[in-house]
This record gives C-alpha cells, sequence and structure tokens, in this order.
C-alpha cells in the first residue's frame, strides 16, 4: 500500500466530522470516494494533506511510505507536500495564479523543490504540458490561466501537481467545472497517469458516472464515514449497503436506476412525498 | 395543445469588438402543458435564451411571442402585469432567495403577483406541501434549509403566482446526485397539473430526458436538433447530439470510459428537426 489511513477522525469545535475513516490508496489505482455535499469526502482528502482548517482536531493515522504523517513535523510535511503527495482541485481558475504566466506557475515550483536551474526547468516543463497535452508548450508557458479554456486550465493543474513525480495523488471533484465532453479527456489523462506514473489516485467526487468510468475501487461516505468500500463493478452492481443502493436507485443509467417519469414518482412516492 | 410561446430566428449579441453572438438565430415553441428540455454546454446560449424569454436581454433580431403578445426588454419599472405569467426559477436557490424573509413571506409574494391578475392562489403553507415541506417551514428562514430543499421553496414561490409558463434555467444542477431526479420530476409534474408550460433548461441530459417532451440541443447559440425526447436519446441523428451523449459516463460499473470528442471537433450546424 502506498497509502494508508485508518481510524481518521477529524473535528472543529466539539463536533466530530469524520468518524474514523479507513482508505488505502495503491499505485496505479484510483481510489474512488463518493459522497453527497457535507458527508467528509473533501475533508477526507484535505487530511491526507494534513491541510485542515486551524484548530481542527485530528486523531487515528495517515501512514506513507512507513511515515506517519499526522504526527510529521511542519518541516517534513511541507517536504512532502507538491513532491511526493500533490493534489488538484476542483476550480482550475482559482488554483492557477491569474497574473503569472504558466511557465512561472510551473517552473517556480520545480526550481523550489527539484532545485533545477533555469533551462532544465524550462525543459522540464515543456515536457509536463505536453504529458497533459497542451497543444504547444513551448509557446504555452508564455501564455496566462485566462487565455486557456477550462479543461485545459484543469490540465495544468494537472500539470503542476505531476512536476516532482509525486506518488499520490489527491483529486478533488476535478471534472464537476467542466462540461462532460471535456470532462471525458480529463478522465482518460487521469486513467493514463495512473496507470503509467504507477501514481496512486484518490479520486473524490458527487459524480458516480465519473467513478464509474475510471475508479478501480469505490469508497461511499455518508456523515462521516464510509458505509461501503470494493471492487468498482461490485459497488456498483451489487451494493452491500442501502445507502449505495438507494444513492444508486436515484440515479438515471444506474443498473436498478430510474428509467423513466414514473420510475422517478416512484422513488418520489417512497420517500413519502 | 395550444402554442403559448413562440420564439423566431433570436439573436442576442453581447458587446464586445467584435461583439459576441450569444444566441445566433433560435427558433423555439412550448404549448400549454408541454415540457420542453433546452440542453447544451457552458457558453452555448442556453441561459440567454432564458433570459430574452422573460426580457432580461433585450434581442438583437426576431421576435418572442407569450400568448399573442411581444415580450418587451424589462426597464426600470416592474414588469408588465401579464408578463408575471412567466416564474423562472434559478440555478442557485442561496442566491434567489431573499436571506432575511421568512419563508412563508416570499411565497406571498407570489400568491400576490397572482391575485393582482385576479387569478386565485393557494396559502403558502399549501405550496410548501405540494413541494414536499413541512408547513411551519413557512416560518423559517432561508439558511434554515438544505440546497435541495431551499430549490423545492424557490420552486413554490415560482408557482404560487400561478404561471403559465414556469422556466427552469438550471435547476437541479446545485443539487446533489440523488435528489436531481426527484426535484425534476416535481417540477414538471406541478407545472403540467397546473396547465403551465415548462422550459427546463440543463447540461445535464440523463435526466432531462426523464422529464422532458421535446428536446433541443444547443450549440454555438443555435439549436442543430430538436423533437421528442424518447427519439434524440434513442437515436441521436446530428453529430454533436451524439458526442455530447457518448460523452455522458453511465454509472452502471462497467468500467466504460465516455468518448472525448476530438480536440478541435466542428460540428454542422446545419439542424436535425424532427
Amino acid at each position: 500500500m502506498t497509502l494508508e489511513i485508518s481510524g481518521l477522525t477529524v473535528s472543529i469545535g466539539s463536533s466530530e466530522i469524520l468518524h474514523g475513516v479507513d482508505l488505502r490508496l495503491a499505485a496505479g489505482q484510483i481510489q474512488g470516494l463518493a459522497g453527497e455535499s457535507g458527508s467528509g469526502k473533501t475533508m477526507t482528502g484535505l487530511a491526507v494533506l494534513v491541510l485542515l482548517p486551524t484548530g481542527a482536531g485530528v486523531g487515528g493515522s495517515i501512514r506513507y511510505a512507513g511515515r506517519e504523517l499526522l504526527t510529521l513535523a511542519p518541516r517534513d510535511r511541507n517536504a512532502l507536500r507538491g513532491t511526493e503527495i500533490a493534489m488538484v482541485f476542483q476550480d482550475p481558475s482559482t488554483s492557477l495564479h491569474p497574473m503569472l504566466s504558466i511557465g512561472a506557475q510551473l517552473t517556480d515550483h520545480l526550481r523550489h523543490h527539484l532545485r533545477l536551474d533555469r533551462s532544465a526547468a524550462r525543459t522540464r516543463a515543456e515536457e509536463l504540458l505536453d504529458r497533459v497535452k497542451i497543444p504547444d508548450p513551448a509557446h504555452a508557458l508564455r501564455r496566462f490561466p485566462h487565455q486557456f479554456s477550462g479543461g485545459q486550465r484543469q490540465r495544468i493543474a494537472i500539470a503542476i501537481a505531476l512536476a516532482c513525480a509525486p506518488k499520490v495523488l489527491i483529486a478533488d471533484e476535478p471534472t464537476t467545472a467542466l462540461d462532460v465532453t471535456v470532462q471525458a479527456g480529463v478522465l482518460h489523462l487521469l486513467r493514463e497517469l495512473a496507470t503509467e506514473m504507477g501514481l496512486a489516485v484518490l479520486l473524490v467526487t458527487h459524480d458516480l458516472g465519473v467513478l464509474s468510468a475510471v475508479a478501480d475501487r469505490v469508497a461511499v461516505m455518508r456523515g462521516g464515514e464510509v458505509v461501503e468500500e470494493g471492487g468498482r463493478a461490485q459497488v456498483f452492481t451489487a451494493p452491500a449497503h442501502p445507502y449505495t443502493a438507494a444513492l444508486l436507485a436515484s440515479l438515471p443509467g444506474a443498473a436498478h436506476g430510474v428509467r423513466s417519469l414514473e420510475d422517478v414518482r416512484a422513488l418520489r412516492e417512497a420517500a413519502g412525498e | 395543445m395550444s402554442e403559448l410561446l413562440r420564439v423566431d430566428g433570436l439573436r442576442v449579441a453581447y458587446p464586445g469588438r467584435p461583439p459576441v453572438l450569444a444566441v445566433d438565430g433560435v427558433d423555439l415553441t412550448v404549448g400549454a402543458g408541454q415540457v420542453v428540455g433546452l440542453v447544451g454546454e457552458s457558453g452555448c446560449g442556453k441561459s440567454t435564451v432564458a433570459r430574452a424569454l422573460c426580457g432580461l436581454v433585450a434581442p438583437a433580431a426576431g421576435s418572442v411571442v407569450f400568448d399573442g403578445m411581444p415580450v418587451p426588454p424589462l426597464g426600470l419599472r416592474r414588469r408588465p402585469l401579464a408578463l408575471t405569467r412567466i416564474q423562472l426559477v434559478f440555478q442557485d436557490p442561496y442566491a434567489s432567495l431573499h436571506p432575511r424573509r421568512p419563508v412563508g413571506a416570499q411565497l406571498g409574494d407570489g400568491v400576490r403577483a397572482a391575485a393582482a391578475r385576479g387569478v386565485s392562489s393557494d396559502e403558502p403553507a399549501r405550496w410548501l406541501d405540494r413541494v414536499g415541506l413541512a408547513a411551519d417551514a413557512a416560518r423559517r428562514f432561508p439558511h434554515e434549509f438544505s440546497g435541495g430543499q431551499r430549490q423545492r421553496i424557490a420552486i413554490a414561490r415560482a408557482l404560487a403566482a400561478r404561471p403559465d409558463l414556469l422556466i427552469g434555467d438550471e435547476p437541479i444542477s446545485a443539487l446533489d446526485a440523488s435528489t436531481q431526479a426527484v426535484v425534476a420530476a416535481l417540477m414538471r409534474d406541478l407545472a403540467v397539473d397546473s396547465g403551465a408550460g415548462l422550459l427546463f433548461i440543463s447540461h445535464d441530459l440523463s435526466v432531462v430526458r426523464l422529464i422532458a417532451d421535446r428536446l433541443a440541443v444547443m450549440y454555438r447559440g443555435r439549436i442543430v436538433e430538436s423533437g421528442p425526447a424518447r427519439d434524440i436519446w434513442a437515436d441521436p441523428q446530428h453529430p454533436y447530439t451524439r458526442s455530447l451523449l457518448a460523452a455522458v459516463p453511465v454509472p452502471d460499473g462497467s468500467g466504460t470510459m465516455p468518448a472525448p470528442p476530438a480536440d478541435d471537433a466542428e460540428y454542422p450546424l446545419e439542424p436535425v428537426l424532427r
């Protein structure tokens, strides 16, 4: 296992938000983490990078490469962030700096973490943009985020995350802000990267369709707990937990999901309306 | 079925050099008791169509006729009474409900709009019941509800004005996936039961096709395919509609990757109408 989360609890003030989450990320695998708003899936992703709100209480353990992340000194933790464990956020128009060229954002990162000189960083940055399929990388480095489309911006954010060849990638709703046609391209890219670079990916999303397409394993969260975890096919076709079954039943396109207006009406009646 | 809304050759331009033609010749009709789904990706002009239909933007060309009368662009004064027969539900119920007024008072606005036209509406509590909320919700404030509940309140508020045409501009996209189909079906049933037409705008084809009688697919400011929802879903004819459908990931657990269109894909603008 590349990274192992066990019994993770997070509390803010007197309220506990995560009640003992267990998850394991393996190299080359995409671990999906599904759940509705407020279920704690984003908090789980942030906990891996120990990016929790100030004053949050954390318990349990997150082990990476034989080290315990939760008790690591801030200095050692910073050394891991962005180099071994990287993150991609939902909205690339806020995660990229609007006033800095793509080149500056990519090469700063490379020079800081990998101590590359200017021209080596530039070459590496071009390779990275090429890897995420940005056309004409040399020219793209001189351009600014607003000159790219939403899908391209998210690819650039992924390139920055990959800059130091991390082992673990936390992607929090990376395609939610994108159109479905653009999303399809980004999902293909994530799948390729996981397989070719042996990256362990934690893909956090509310969209079960996305997980059905790319995840190897799927965990479903509700109310700060993982209620079900299993292989993709098993979770989607034979859900073990009633919550997963109910979630799937509400979706058009799922095996036992809604197929017609009558199905949706039946669902509404079952909910007592 | 009588025709309620007729849009002919609608064009809307936003200022710029050169001006951006957001809507470039859209024809659309919605009948009483009919549900029309308007789908397309971001930037295709679907929200601009919604705004033009109720006068929030002035068309550069073309006409919008509602029940035999042209819809004038909104001025500084309140809109003509007759046009309160068109009601809207927006994407974000956090922004469309007043944060500091009780829900009941906001529903009362709708009831009064109906009364001003001489149409009777029901008590706020009755409207809350129809959207599946308890009557005591009337005394509470929007922040006390979840996103899905707030959108139900926004729907109740729009319907309390007894509209003949209800327009939903991405009314379900801010909701959790498990409630999207249910809220969409709720909008359909309430609109159709009251004899109103519904124009349901969304990027989510898999939900829209469940509730719409007809579908119109928008691409680059134009409608490239329109027809009965069932036919378009089962057998899309236009290449753009096909690529849009192929890109939707299906939650079946099969691991099938959605097909991304080629990076520089261009689709013909000639419409397929059926």
